[in-house]
């Protein structure tokens, strides 16, 4: 039901309400006496070696891709799980998920085969 | 007005600001983070039609995943992250005439289906219904398992991409 999701809509509006207040507050009414020390981008006090907004490497992205086919492997998934222990034969509901896992399997053997794993 | 009235306005507002400020944001890597907050409007609106699995998944695969390869994406290109990008250029007449054309159209279409309503309820357990649709060989499991192939070639094609560098 919608109404069981009001909570959730409920913190969300104090989320936002909260962080435009913590946000907008010190911008209106904090005093602004900016120097290039003050304007660094601050971790941890340590002294910055060089641009924040530098270029990431590619491997990166290969993980991304990885992280959402697996992701959407999760979510036929679900549906099945949740339902597992009402299925007819038990077992042919978990032949056919162990197919569609195995399937995914090889191709997470094949990217490790291919060193997709390995950081460079 | 009644609350689901004042909750679609609301999930309507962060949708549509969300799309708004994905094309008038000046720095790409916002227009990416607004891209966020139009999912999130449009997982609302599935909560809001009762369809909670597809809201879940709008959760799970758009915010979470697509969305950080969006920004894997930006973070990736040196020219993306390095300058403010311009959001008009020199084409943006005929883009004018085609988005006002395409708009035009979906108008007219929309306009002129009568939208039929179905009188019977959404399932309380749609989640078990379609667990038991997708491994039963009567309804979908064929598809299910297709499902898993397709992820396969995807899986493969992005490595081969990714290696060849």
């Amino acid at each position: 039901m919608p109404a069981d999701y009001l909570p959730i809509l409920f913190f969300a509006v104090v989320a936002v309400v909260l962080s435009a207040i913590a946000v907008l507050m010190p911008a209106l009414f904090g005093p602004k006496r900016p120097t290039s020390v003050k304007l660094a981008p601050y971790e941890s006090g340590k002294l910055p070696i060089g641009p924040a907004r530098r270029r990431f490497s590619i491997q990166y992205y290969l993980y991304a891709v990885l992280f959402i086919l697996f992701d959407v492997e999760i979510v036929f998934l679900f549906p099945w799980a949740v339902v597992f222990r009402d299925l007819a034969p038990r077992w042919l509901g978990l032949a056919e998920a162990a197919v569609f896992v195995l399937i995914l399997l090889l191709g997470l053997a094949y990217v490790w085969k291919k060193g997709g794993l390995e950081w460079e | 007005m009644t609350v689901s009235q004042v909750v679609f306005i609301l999930l309507s507002i962060a949708a549509l600001g969300g799309a708004l400020g994905v094309v008038f944001a000046r720095n790409l890597f916002r227009a990416a983070l607004a891209l966020v907050l139009s999912f999130v409007g449009v997982a609302g609106f599935y909560v809001l039609l009762e369809a909670e699995f597809l809201a879940m998944v709008q959760i799970l695969v758009y915010v979470g995943a697509i969305a950080i390869l969006i920004i894997f994406a930006i973070m990736l290109s040196r020219r993306m992250m390095s300058s403010e990008t311009q959001p008009w250029n020199e084409q943006w007449v005929g883009a004018v005439v085609v988005a006002a054309a395409l708009f035009a159209a979906l108008v007219f279409i929309l306009s002129r289906v009568d939208w039929p309503a179905t009188e019977a309820q959404v399932p309380a357990d749609s989640i078990s219904q379609l667990g038991q649709a997708l491994v039963s060989p009567d309804f979908y499991v064929l598809p299910f398992e297709v499902a898993s192939v397709l992820l396969l070639v995807a899986l493969v094609g992005a490595v081969i991409i990714a290696r060849e560098q």
